[in-house]
């Protein structure tokens, strides 16, 4: 029997970790990545809560969620891989303008 | 007890891999770090008894969308990337409001009378019961998440193409 409140505490752990990843690192790869950290800290607290009120919705969430962030993902990585044709760079501080 | 151990020890394993993505300066050990993690989740969404949602967190995030994200910092030759001054003014400000956050949100959570149990194995989420949910109760969300995936795919060939191929068009010559 493990309580609720663990499961929560490590999904805010991961949480802060892709929040602090998404403000210290300045690699627009990196930076992607830690949002994938933080869907995967809100996964885990979707799949506690589920098994906490005995409704199978939380995982059927926390599908959508898994099929949303592997098209944010590909949309992600093709707007990157513009962003580095024409900029020649990966550093979000040397891309300070809108325009491709 | 052993519950506890299996929690503690994937847990462990995940907090580590998620520290392990920061400290890291090359992107390719970051992703590594994140497919460390994730691995490590399916452990914890087994403990609850997401059999389904392991499975698809293996197959789907740590398989797919990783390779994704290895694939692309191998095309574009990411090495390892350089301080400036954006990021020490975010390293003042924001990691301090960051941590607070966290260490508010545990305390609340860890000081809650009413903290109860989870049950292991009490929830079966095999991937008989989630299909039967995921095509009745939810089969227009289901149904509009393969549309967003068609756009996803024609979006990311549109964005990732050159701009001169899109302008030219398709070949005349049928090659």
């Amino acid at each position: 029997m493990i309580p609720l409140s663990y499961y929560l505490v490590l999904s805010g752990i991961l949480f802060v970790c892709g929040v602090l990843g998404f403000l210290i690192k300045r690699n627009i790869i990196t930076i992607f990545m830690s949002i994938e950290l933080m869907l995967n800290g809100v996964n885990l607290s979707f799949v506690a809560f589920a098994a906490q009120w005995h409704s199978l919705s939380g995982q059927v969430f926390v599908f959508f969620v898994m099929v949303v962030a592997a098209a944010e993902a590909a949309v992600g990585l093709a707007i990157i891989i513009a962003v580095y044709r024409t900029r020649e760079t990966l550093n979000v501080d040397q891309v300070n303008l809108l325009k491709l | 007890m052993f519950h506890l151990i299996l929690f503690l020890f994937f847990g462990a394993i995940c907090v580590a891999g998620a520290v392990n993505l920061l400290v890291q300066s090359h992107p390719i050990n970051s992703a590594l770090s994140l497919v460390v993690v994730m691995a490590s989740l399916a452990g914890e969404y087994l403990l609850l008894g997401g059999e389904f949602v392991a499975a698809i967190q293996v197959i789907v995030y740590a398989g797919a969308i990783m390779v994704l994200f290895l694939i692309t910092i191998m095309l574009l030759n990411a090495g390892k990337e350089e301080r400036t001054k954006g990021s020490r003014v975010a390293i003042l400000i924001g990691v301090p409001g960051v941590l607070i956050g966290g260490v508010l949100v545990t305390w609340t959570l860890l000081t809650r009378p009413n903290a109860q149990t989870v049950p292991i194995g009490a929830l079966k989420g095999d991937s008989g019961s989630i299909a039967r949910l995921l095509f009745h109760d939810f089969l227009l969300p289901f149904e509009v998440t393969s549309v967003l995936i068609l756009i996803a795919i024609m979006g990311a060939v549109v964005l990732a193409s050159r701009p001169e191929a899109v302008a030219r068009g398709p070949r005349k010559d049928g090659r």
